[in-house]
């Protein structure tokens, strides 16, 4: 505290300078392209704009958007879970390895990703040869998008999880085992409870990033219209038609779900830091 | 029941954390692992529990191998340096936690669990904190819970791993009386870890002391404190003065002192050390060498430690400080003052013969 108050006697002005800098850049670069976007979508009236959202290709790329994100957030929950165990309670070769392959999805460019997938996949692939041959298609898809949204969005719970479990140790799990208890019920009983709230935390990201993902989804989707087309490719297939209120009401519906996201994700902070204060 | 470990070894890549050890714990005992940091006794522990696998020998309990029993169907009770009590549970739900995870035709009945979580808080002395979370108890608090939730499956050996090293000094010592009285009541095998020789020699009924994984030397806290079998015990068990000087036939000539030395008879000549406790180093003012008062020394500093006085003298024949305690009445006989020479005569000394590595520290 002292030391607070002593940066603030000495120099008032420049704190004063940083906050408004701040509070300034928040405006102009984040909320007010938000706020932009509620406004341009409202700009021709509550009818219009509910006309917009309930067109059939408006729903289909909802329903589409909710399904990737569907199957996306509970694999990679999965995922995420037992890579952050693994590696956090084994020790074993390859353990390191292991560690950076899963920030890759992280490091590499979304567009990457979906040609990755496409080179794989799609015709004349390495997989997609054999599959071509079973009659089986993956790319322009929903089930490509599927699996290059779980791609992208693979690291967020783990990388969530990992410092947090590395930080807690193991000493209340190995208390557990030592009293009987089997491994499903250390995890279920011991692990999961303390771990909850950064797992929630690492969900809520990982849900945000499957419904926004463009760059992969883009590559592998075809953009077949109502058929393979998520809201930020509907949003952009408006926009390159110069449809200026159907783009702006789908890219509300988008920020409106980013939103609430972060009002979940700001939840489980809060929920968090009162359970920490707690111990 | 009684607990025996054979050949038992374990290595962390490089690092040999145990290495080679036969112990045997006797049933109904309380038995300390005592040794610095490094020693291996926590390893050795941890085997025990089950909690680490040995990389070969044997753990015997009561005579039956169990070296290969998975760490949950072992029926120990560990207690952990940081307590490792459940964060998001009560207390009640720690004590209780044992027993609820047992499968359900060997769980006891709702009323029966909470009749034994309830009898193991009054043992500990704790029955007012049942519906209290962990965070809201003290560290001495918490260790006695940490201690009632490992007894609550009535486990057939208790094993503590360092339980009041994150204790202050005061509770420290409190906990440990009350830990020998728990013990007295219950006599329920057990084996603690400690690298405090004092917490040891106070608790336990035996000591089993550990370096570099192996052990120095086992029994009594009496047998090990009067007769350290090497220098590395003399060392660790409490303070002592080193006198260097060497081995000829049975004889330790360390200055102007001549030590009997009958186990070293066979030795032509040697380097060697003789220990002395400070509170077996005599001071006196002037030299008699017909009973051994010969070793001259400068008397540098005097502290008073309460009823006893501690002399700090400097000899040519130790490298380091030399300390002699007495009591007050003694020391105000001697009629001394720092700067001055006096003569020392050891009640009691053991010589060892210096290893190499310890003569080339010397040198």
């Amino acid at each position: 505290m002292s030391a607070q108050h002593n940066v603030r006697s000495v120099n008032p002005w420049g704190r004063r300078l940083l906050i408004g800098l701040a509070l300034l850049m928040t405006l102009v670069v984040i909320v007010l392209p938000l706020l932009a976007v509620f406004a341009q979508a409202l700009s021709r009236g509550w009818e219009v704009y509910v006309q917009n959202i309930t067109d059939p290709e408006a729903l289909h790329a909802i329903k589409l958007t909710l399904l990737a994100a569907a199957i996306a957030v509970p694999v990679n929950t999965v995922f995420g879970v037992s890579a952050a165990w693994a590696i956090t309670r084994f020790r074993f070769p390859g353990r390191r390895i292991l560690q950076t392959f899963i920030d890759i999805p992280f490091s590499v460019s979304p567009v990457v990703a979906g040609v990755m997938y496409l080179m794989l996949y799609g015709s004349g692939g390495w997989i997609g040869g054999w599959l071509e041959q079973h009659d089986l298609q993956v790319m322009f898809t929903v089930t490509g998008i599927v699996l290059v949204t779980v791609f992208v969005t693979s690291p967020f719970v783990a990388r969530e999880l990992i410092p947090f479990m590395q930080a807690q140790g193991t000493e209340e799990e190995e208390a557990a085992r030592v009293m009987g208890a089997s491994g499903w019920q250390t995890f279920w009983r011991v692990t999961l409870p303390n771990i909850k709230w950064a797992l929630i935390y690492g969900i809520i990201l990982c849900n945000a990033r499957a419904m926004g993902e463009f760059g992969a989804v883009a590559v592998v989707s075809g953009n077949i219209r109502g058929e393979t087309n998520t809201l930020p490719l509907y949003v952009q297939q408006l926009f390159d038609e110069h449809n200026m209120a159907g783009a702006f009401a789908a890219a509300s519906l988008l920020a409106g779900l980013a939103v609430l996201t972060l009002v979940l994700k700001s939840l489980a902070e809060w929920k968090q830091r009162r359970n920490l204060a707690k111990i | 029941m009684s607990i025996e470990v054979r050949d038992i070894q374990k290595r962390f890549g490089r690092f040999t954390a145990v290495d080679g050890v036969n112990l045997h714990f006797p049933e109904g005992k309380l038995t300390a692992l005592l040794g610095p940091s490094g020693s291996g006794k926590t390893t050795l522990l941890r085997m025990i529990a089950g909690l680490e696998q040995a990389d070969s020998g044997m753990v015997l309990f009561n005579g039956e191998d169990t070296t290969h029993v998975h760490v949950s169907r072992r029926g120990v009770g560990f207690v952990f340096q940081h307590y490792a009590l459940f964060k998001h549970m009560t207390v009640f739900d720690n004590v209780a936690f044992g027993l609820t995870v047992k499968p359900r035709r060997e769980r006891p009945a709702k009323a029966e669990i909470e009749n034994r979580v309830h009898r193991l808080l009054q043992l500990v002395q704790l029955e007012w904190t049942a519906n209290r979370y962990p965070s809201q108890l003290s560290g001495g608090q918490r260790q006695r819970i940490a201690l009632a939730r490992a007894l609550a499956t009535e486990p057939r050996v208790l094993l503590l791993d360092e339980p009041f090293g994150a204790l202050d000094a005061k509770v420290r010592t409190e906990l440990r009386r009350w830990l020998r009285r728990l013990h007295d009541e219950i006599h329920v095998t057990s084996i603690f870890v400690t690298h405090d020789q004092e917490e040891a020699v106070d608790v336990a009924d035996k000591i089993v002391i550990m370096n570099h994984g192996r052990i120095e030397q086992e029994g009594s806290p009496e047998e090990v404190y009067d007769n350290p079998a090497s220098p590395f015990v003399f060392d660790f068990l409490g303070q002592v003065n080193r006198f260097y000087g060497h081995i000829r036939q049975g004889q330790a000539e360390i200055g102007d002192w001549t030590l009997p030395s009958p186990e070293h008879a066979e030795v032509a000549n040697a380097p060697a050390v003789a220990y002395v406790r400070p509170h077996e180093l005599e001071v006196h003012p002037d030299s008699d060498p017909a009973t051994g008062v010969s070793l001259a020394a400068t008397l540098a500093d005097i502290t008073s430690l309460g009823a006893t006085i501690r002399l700090e003298l400097v000899a040519p024949e130790s490298q380091e400080p030399i300390y002699s305690e007495l009591s007050k009445e003694a020391f105000v006989q001697l009629n001394i003052q720092t700067g001055d020479t006096v003569w020392l005569r050891p009640k009691k000394a053991r010589v060892f013969l210096q290893p190499r590595q310890r003569a080339a520290q010397a040198a």
